[in-house]
Parts: C-alpha cells; structure tokens; sequence
C-alpha cells in the first residue's frame, strides 16, 4: 500500500438540476464555489491539483454538506502544464 | 430515379400531400448502392441537421459499439423552433423518405424500436405521420417496429435528452449529463436521435450511396439542406438548397428583402449576421467565422424597418419563458437579461446600466445549464451586442432608434399566455 502517489487533479462539478441554491457549498469551500446574484454556485473549471489538500478537504466537505447532494468531485487525470491549473 | 444532381431531393411531392408509399417506392426505386450501408454513411459525410451538425456516422459506430439487445432510433421531428417548418415540410411532403431513414438507421445499430416524436401541436403533420405508418404496416411486417409519440410543444422538449426523458418517463425535460457525449437511454437501452432531416438524408444515402450523395454541397458538408426563412420575406418558404448556396440565393428563394439590416442564424439559440454579409455561402466552414452557422436551418430575416434591439428583447424574453425551470443559472439568469434587453429596446432612465448587467450577467450564465438552452440565449444576446452595436450605443443613452419607434415586428414569436408569466416564483 503506502502512501498513494497524488498526480492529477480534480474539479468541483454540480449538477445544476439537483441545485436549488442552498449555499452552503460557498461557505463550506470558499476557496472553490462564489455564488451568482441568484444564490447559485459558479465553480471554476480548471482543474485544482489534487496534492492541494487544504481544496480537496474543503471539496469533501462541501460534497458532503450540500443538502440536495448536488456536488461531485471529478478527477482529471493529467493535468495541464504550466499555470492553467491552480495549485 | 433522381439523378444526382437533381433538386429537390428531400421535398419531392407536394407539402401537403405526401407520397404515398407506392408513390413514394417509384420516386426513390431502390438504386445499386455501391458499398455497404454503414461504409457509404461514413464516406458519405452526412452531419445531423437538428442544429449540432454532428457527424451522424460517427454517433451511429458510438450506438453499434454498445451491446444491448433494447436499442431504439427516435426521429426527432420536435421542431421547437418558432421560426423552422422544415419537419413540418418534409413530413408533409415525404414522410416515407424519413421512415427509410430510420429503418437504415435501426439496420446499421440493430435498434427493435423507432420512435417517430412529432409535437402534438401539430395534428397535420401527426396525422401525415400515422398515415404512413399504416400503410407500411400494410405493407411488411419485418425490421424494426415504428411507434408514433406527440409529446407537447416546448421550445426545450425537443432537445435530444428532454425528447428521450419524455420517451422514457413522460418527462419532457433535459437531463444532466456530466460527460459527453453521452449515451442516452431509455430504460437500459441506448438510443440513437437524429433529426427527421438527418433520417430522410440517410434515406438516400441508403439508396445511391455516397458519392451521389455528394454530388451538392461543398466538400466539408456535402450534400443538400433544408432552409426555413420567415421574418422580412414575401413568402415564408421552405427551401431545399445545397450547402454551400449564397445567402442572397437563399434569400431570393423566399422573396426577402434585398437589404436586410441583420439576419437571425440558425434559430432563436443562434447568432445574428450583420445584413452586410450575404455573399457568404450557406455552410457551417465559411458561416464559422462570422459567428454563425446553419443550425436548425433557420433563417430570419430583420428588415430595415425593424430594431434590432428590440427583436433581441422579444426573442430573448420568449426564450426566458421557455426555460424548464430545472437549473437556477437558467430560471432565474435568463429573465433578467430579458430585463436588461427590456430596459434597452424600450431607452428607460435605467438604461445604460441595465447595459451594464447585461455584460455582466451574459459571461455569469454561459455553460451552467444542463442543457445547452441558456448559452443559446447567451450566444445570441452576446452576437446581438456585436451586430447592433451602434443602436445599443443610442438606446443606451435614451435615445431609442427609429426602427425601435416604427412598433414593426419581423421574427415569429408565440405570444406569451400570461404577462407574469415570465417571472419565476
């Protein structure tokens, strides 16, 4: 076992029909979810490395807060050379 | 038989009184196709004409990849387009063309079922549809079994995930679907939508082949296309031409106004083209850069009489109410905008930052809808910005243009029931 190398990376995805605006996922990951003037989440696209634990803790916890399970984290395997990703 | 370079090829019979089947066997007679059914498809070059021009063969080998013995075909002829009759024409004129289409289809991806989906709205067309399906069933009883659906007329219900929603649960509503492209099923059986254009297409390539297929059209989209033009025009015609036939042919064909100030492409989720550009020929490689391309096959024609600003706002405010209301980005985005347009088309007080939000609000809508219904309306406000630059400039400042004061109105907008209507909640 050992510990699992963290290559690629990872987006924030939700479902927009399973959203209903709650919020929570701004509050639980600001870092990665900002609301529109209507309540709703607008996540960035480009992907987030996934040796960025601080954002993945904060995906998980936004996946696991939202209230109509709405949330998902993707994972991309190879990531973007040069600055298109966030680190 | 129908030589290659023979026109109309799809609209063969009069609208209105279609072929009958033995009219219809001795208009078409089955020809020596040269290869094999699949092969000429793919050689053939045919893209869907619903609005994605997609290549068909490549969405065809993605269905007969997938083993399942519950395969279906549905011949999307939804026409949610105020402005396209092209279904309507081509079911009114030769529904059988279509049917073969979809029995090619079924052939190539081994679907038991074809699902012929035709608004409800539209008893004509419905009844055309029933009538040819009796007689075929009449005639043989092999291949794959034809059902006729009516689900209701929504601009949305003929997107291809509400169409199959609707076929699978009495639904008529877009599903999410987190990659793509994805197969959609109904049950557990993948399904294959294409277009009723698309089917009457593979109709004939099924016959001639490919390279009678392509004996019109230009070399990246070849073959014919069916047109609907209304708006500024002496008579709202439907027009077969082949791709790649300038715009002021196209226009000629429906008596349109010489000058137009700006035409709609492609549908109400299209692009607007500055009326400067009608030498362009009518195909997706040489519309792309000017923004626009064939889409449904629709085209609009706005007068210099008219107001651009203000078409955008009825269009725009039209599209907002026929959101199905599942996405918040859509619900709520898209009747603020046609706020914002409101404001504009009409100069109030509030105008210039109302232009403001809508600049804004356009970029913070785009690509957050699980179907692609808002970044239609986006794309075709942001193209709007572009095209009538100057008369946003002067209703900006209060100053509404004269075209806007003329009241005169040139796209077919369905009237909304209720003036509330479009706001949500």
């Amino acid at each position: 076992m050992g510990m699992r190398r963290r290559t690629g990376g990872f987006v924030l995805a939700v479902n927009p029909i399973q959203c209903d605006g709650f919020g929570h996922c701004t509050e639980l990951a600001p870092d990665l979810v900002r609301l529109d003037e209507w309540g709703y989440p607008i996540i960035d696209k480009t992907p987030v490395a996934l040796s960025n634990l601080s954002a993945l803790e904060s995906a998980r916890l936004a996946v696991r807060g939202c209230p109509r399970q709405a949330l998902r984290i993707e994972r991309v395997s190879d990531l973007p050379e040069g600055p298109a990703h966030r680190a | 038989m129908i030589q290659a370079h023979d026109l109309p090829r799809l609209l063969h019979g009069d609208t209105g009184r279609p072929l009958t089947l033995a009219q219809h066997e001795a208009t078409f007679p089955i020809g020596a196709r040269p290869g094999g059914l699949f092969e000429e498809l793919e050689a053939s070059g045919l893209t869907g004409r619903g609005g994605a021009a997609f290549p068909t063969a490549r969405k065809v080998r993605l269905l007969r990849e997938q083993r399942n013995h519950h395969k279906f075909v549905v011949v999307n002829a939804m026409e949610g387009e105020p402005g396209a009759h092209k279904d309507q024409s081509l079911l009114s004129a030769n529904p059988h063309l279509v049917l073969d289409g979809a029995e090619y289809l079924a052939a190539m991806i081994g679907a038991k079922n074809i699902a012929v989906a035709v608004a409800r709205d539209n008893p004509s067309v419905v009844n055309h549809v029933t009538r040819a399906l009796h007689e075929r069933e009449r005639r043989h009883d092999r291949g794959a079994k034809f059902e006729l659906h009516t689900p209701p007329w929504r601009y949305v219900a003929g997107e291809e995930s509400a169409l199959v929603h609707w076929l699978d649960d009495n639904e008529s509503l877009p599903q999410y679907r987190p990659q793509r492209p994805t197969i959609l099923r109904i049950g557990h059986g993948p399904v294959l939508v294409d277009n009723a254009e698309t089917c009457a297409n593979v109709g004939l390539i099924g016959r001639y082949g490919a390279a009678w297929f392509r004996a019109h059209g230009t070399e990246q989209s070849p073959g014919t296309t069916l047109v609907s033009v209304t708006g500024a025009v002496a008579r709202p015609t439907v027009a077969e031409v082949p791709l790649g036939t300038t715009l002021r042919e196209i226009l000629a064909l429906a008596g349109a106004d010489p000058d137009p100030l700006a035409l709609v492409m492609g549908g109400y989720g299209g692009s607007w083209l500055d009326g400067r550009h009608l030498d362009l020929p009518y195909a997706n490689e040489t519309l792309a850069p000017y923004g626009v391309g064939v889409g449904a096959g629709i085209i609009v024609v706005l007068s210099r009489a008219g107001c651009g600003v203000v078409e955008t706002h009825r269009i725009v405010r039209w599209m907002a109410n026929e959101s199905a209301r599942q996405c918040g980005p859509c619900a709520f985005g898209l009747p603020a905008l046609a706020e914002d347009l409101g404001h504009l088309a009409h100069a109030t007080r509030d105008a210039a930052a109302a232009y403001q939000r809508l600049v804004e609000r356009a970029g913070v809508i785009e690509g957050r809808g699980a179907c692609r219904h808002p970044d239609g309306v986006v794309r075709f406000v942001r193209s709007s910005l572009a095209v009538f630059a100057a008369d946003f400039e002067g209703h900006r400042h209060g100053a509404a243009c004269a075209g806007a004061q003329s009241r005169r109105h040139f796209a077919a907008v369905p009237t909304l029931e209720r003036e509330d209507e479009l706001i949500w909640e």
